[in-house]
């Protein structure tokens, strides 16, 4: 492979503390090196901007439910439309685009690594299909076990190990990434056509509450001491006044960390906007992002992904069964129910966000109110829940409104006037710095996944996956700021060059990230004895059909992460 | 597409005052392209390109020069079309004259705002798709979705129209948006798909599911209509005046009028409107009217 040297830019790389150095950047065999030979290729970088690859900790991207949403929605596939080239196939779709159109739209924005959030552990195996037809990307996937019935079962005899070996065994089955749950033993309730909308109401027939499934499965992650912690989208989604159920649930997991883990939450509250609502009816809807950011602010045991909402023609898709079709009454658009055996749900919806839609105009107040309220940007990473809040290719606009308080302003007049009078956001002056920009769209999220020692830096050592910004370091103007995070100059990706000017210049197979957890051989056997009893009971296919095998059709290229758990006894 | 004719179509006609069908804005001098078809391709020509904001502004050469996708190959409009005329400055003064049958032409007009197409001949799939004004005149069949979710402008057919005259495309739910498409022949199947706003006129029979999903706007047949007319409507009107082979149960009889009003036109009655489609949720405004000489098998069903 090609040596590269990236020259004279001004780099930003918070993990390693660097502010915008004028440094050069060594490259070799996809790895950042100290020094490279003399006829090694030069990138000129000279008053560029250099930051590590970009990294989306929570983008919903492959499997059942994003297939499902293609399926509802043809018309998505009309829009964005590319032809294809000579090295890329023809792209479409904006809101549930092609497999090959997100590898290619990830690396033209600079970023590099992705995480699908919610996979079913059945779905597990078309998850990671999906994902080997993802271009460039490297990526991994969350589980969703927060309503599933051998999680219940455990907790309910207080039988943790047991339940740290379930779990261990399911990421080992599933190739997953971390621990998922989405409105944690709700799901369970959608079964029998409930919800449950606060952490103490027990699920039906289990006797299990939402708190217990919550503090049980953070316990099960630190004792496992996973890299990244328990990831979870909590009760009451999408209700005004939830901002309280928010934070009750990240109150109420207060588990000792694993000590040898770097992060420090042990807890990440995903998609906070559809959690963060004042108000209690949709007519006193109201912004609760400065209630939680103020919470988070006194609080360090947390990480959170915003879910920023931008005005667009989009797709609601989550495991969260009920909220879907809550969405469905409140729009009366077109909907489609899941549901996967003992495991979990999900469902569709389109939604339209409108500048001059009151309830869409206060949503957009609310993750620029998490992003801006809470000062610690190692908190807080930039998502919009792709596409829940809208399409992943509309972070440049973000990052403009968080660089820039007059864009915002401006955009804030243009919205209803309830955005303004129902949230704080007017009365925020802070603008982001590049530094805090790298932040909260690269090093939080290699931190908090846990993978900081690979990715979301430039030390050396770590993967070359390097994206090139064509901006002044010192401008505020929300038009070239846009244009330079919407396309990089350059997208380096394993030390290969894939993007250049905005366009794919080569697009090289990215790796799955997942856990190979070990725990006591023992334990296991115990536990499997109990799991199979009920597996064969309850699910419609042969439990030695279940697990993914690392095979090139589903892993192409595997990047296994060995942990050993056998002290879990 | 039904045949049987049970009215005087050449009375019906003169419902429309053709007079009304030409461009809105007469004051503007026109400036003319001719296109003159030179062959069809065995494969379908996207030919979205040909529209007066495209051709506004381009020298003849340059026209020529405008590439359309044959297959899976982009080839230049000058391989399967000779043009000829002057070059215009604005969308509003242009009139393209298609000279002949182009039926392996999609596309057509699609997207265009203002000016003229003139298709002396049958034209493809798609043609004035997504149209937000000007107006196009085809004086042959047109292919299927021809005006298909158009916003404005006027799309007239002389001859028929395939299935999803002014519908929608697949999985939409915002149709015809406004605008007016006439068609004097027959239509198929599916015509005005959730249309939500704007006329269209069929001047003889139309296929089944005529105005499904409909929400709002108005569709004249002057024919017959298939099955399932209006089927999962909420809003809009449907009126038949050759006889509706069936009305849905799940449509209930309001009254009977005596005659009914569209764009100034009178039409006598007496009329019987049906309500519906009441499988669906929330208020349903959806009118079907149909003239009652012509649908005494209704009688039976819904009044007694
Ligand atoms: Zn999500």
């Amino acid at each position: 492979m090609d040596e590269l040297i990236i020259k004279n830019g001004f780099v930003y790389d918070p993990l390693n503390n660097i502010n915008g150095e004028q440094l050069d950047i060594f490259i070799k065999n996809g790895k950042i090196v100290s020094e490279v030979g003399a006829d090694a290729t030069v990138i000129d970088a000279k008053n560029k901007i250099i930051m590590p690859g970009g990294i989306d900790g929570h983008s919903h991207i492959a499997g059942a439910k994003v297939s499902m949403g293609r399926l509802l929605r043809p018309e998505d596939i009309r829009r964005g439309v590319r032809a294809k080239t000579k090295i890329t196939r023809s792209e479409s779709g904006v809101s549930v685009p092609t497999t090959f159109s997100i590898g290619y739209r990830y690396a033209r924005m600079g970023y590099t690594t992705v995480f699908e959030p919610a996979m079913p552990p059945l779905k597990a195996r078309h998850t990671h299909e999906e994902l080997a037809d993802t271009p460039i990307v490297d990526k991994g996937a969350f589980p969703l076990l927060g309503s599933n019935w051998m999680v219940f079962h455990y907790l309910k005899q207080q039988e943790i190990e047991k339940c740290a070996a379930f779990v261990a065994w399911m990421l080992n089955a599933t190739k997953g990434f971390a621990i998922k749950l989405v409105n944690p033993a709700g799901l369970e309730s959608w079964n029998w056509g409930g919800n449950i909308r606060d952490i103490d109401t027990p699920v039906e027939f289990w006797d299990v509450t939402p708190r217990e499934v919550i503090t049980g499965l953070a316990k099960v992650n630190e004792l496992l001491g996973l890299p990244h912690s328990i990831h979870v989208h909590f009760n009451n989604i999408g209700r005004p006044g939830n901002f309280k159920t928010t934070i009750e649930s990240f109150d109420a997991c207060r588990e000792n960390k694993n000590p040898g883990v770097e992060r420090n939450q042990v807890i990440h509250g995903t998609h906070i906007q559809f959690n963060g609502y004042g108000g209690d009816s949709w007519k006193s809807f109201a912004s609760g992002g400065l209630e939680i950011a103020d919470w988070v602010n006194k609080n360090d045991h947390v990480t959170l992904d915003v879910g920023q909402v931008v005005f667009s023609n989009t797709t609601t898709m989550t495991a969260d069964g009920p909220l879907e079709y809550y969405l469905h009454t409140l729009n009366h658009l077109k909907w489609t129910n899941g549901d996967v055996e003992i495991e979990t749900s999900s469902g569709v919806v389109p939604l339209i966000y409108k500048r001059k839609n009151p309830v869409s105009a206060i949503q957009w107040t609310i993750g620029l109110e998490l992003l801006l309220g809470i000062e610690d940007p190692w908190k807080v990473m930039l998502s919009t829940d792709h596409p829940n809040g809208g399409p992943f290719t509309r972070y440049p606009e973000i990052i403009a409104w968080l660089m820039s308080q007059e864009y915002r302003n401006d955009t804030l007049k243009s919205a209803h006037k309830r955005a303004g009078k129902r949230s704080g956001l007017a009365t925020l002056d802070r603008e982001y710095s590049l530094f805090e920009i790298a932040i909260v769209t690269r090093a939080t999220q290699a931190k908090a996944l846990g993978i900081n020692y690979m990715k979301g830096h430039l030390g050396v050592g770590a993967d070359a996956d390097v994206a090139i910004y064509d901006l002044d370091k010192e401008s505020k103007d929300p038009k070239e700021i846009m244009k330079a995070f919407s396309n990089t100059l350059y997208t380096i990706k394993g030390g290969e060059v894939v993007a250049k000017n905005g366009e794919i210049v080569s697009t090289p197979m990215g790796r799955t990230l997942y856990l190979n957890v070990k725990v006591d051989p023992s334990l296991e056997n115990t536990m499997l004895k109990e799991f199979s009893d009920i597996f064969r009971r309850n699910y419609s296919v042969n439990m030695a059909n279940y697990p993914v095998q690392p095979i090139p059709s589903y892993l192409p290229l595997p990047k296994e992460i060995k942990l050993d758990a056998t002290h879990v006894a | 597409m039904t045949t049987k004719n049970l009215i005087n179509y050449e009375n019906s006609h003169n419902h429309i005052n053709s007079s009304k069908i030409k461009n809105a804005n007469e004051a503007i001098k026109m400036k003319e392209l001719s296109l003159k078809p030179l062959s069809q391709p065995n494969v379908m020509l996207e030919a979205e390109i040909i529209t007066p904001d495209n051709f506004s502004g381009k020298s003849v050469d340059e026209i020529k020069q405008l590439k359309v996708w044959k297959g899976n190959k982009e080839v230049p409009l000058s391989d399967f079309f000779q043009v000829e005329g002057e070059t215009t400055n604005s969308p509003e003064e242009t009139r393209i004259v298609i000279e002949g049958s182009i039926p392996k032409t999609k596309r057509v007009g699609e997207g265009m705002t203002s000016g003229e197409i003139v298709i002396k001949g049958n034209a493809g799939m798609h043609t004035g798709a997504l149209m937000r004004g000007g107006s196009i005149f085809v004086e042959g069949d047109v292919g299927a979705w021809s005006g298909a979710e158009i916003r404005g402008g006027k799309l007239h057919i002389k001859g028929n129209a395939d299935n999803y005259l002014g519908a929608v495309y697949r999985g939409e739910w915002r149709g015809m948006r406004g605008g007016k498409i006439i068609v004097e022949g027959n239509a198929g199947g599916e015509v005005g798909e959730w249309m939500r706003d704007g006329v269209i006129h069929v001047k003889r029979d139309v296929g089944s599911f005529v105005g499904v999903h409909m929400h709002g706007g108005k569709i004249i047949v002057h024919g017959n209509a298939d099955e399932r007319v209006g089927a999962e409507m909420t809003g809009g009107q449907i009126i038949i005046l050759g006889k509706a082979n069936e009305i849905l149960p799940s449509f209930r009889f309001d009254e009977e009028i005596p005659s009914i009003e569209v764009e100034g036109e009178t039409y006598e009655g007496p009329f019987l409107k049906f309500v519906g489609d009441l499988a669906e949720a929330g208020k349903i405004k959806g009118e079907i009217l149909v003239l009652k000489k012509n649908n005494s098998h209704l009688i039976k069903l819904f009044l007694f």
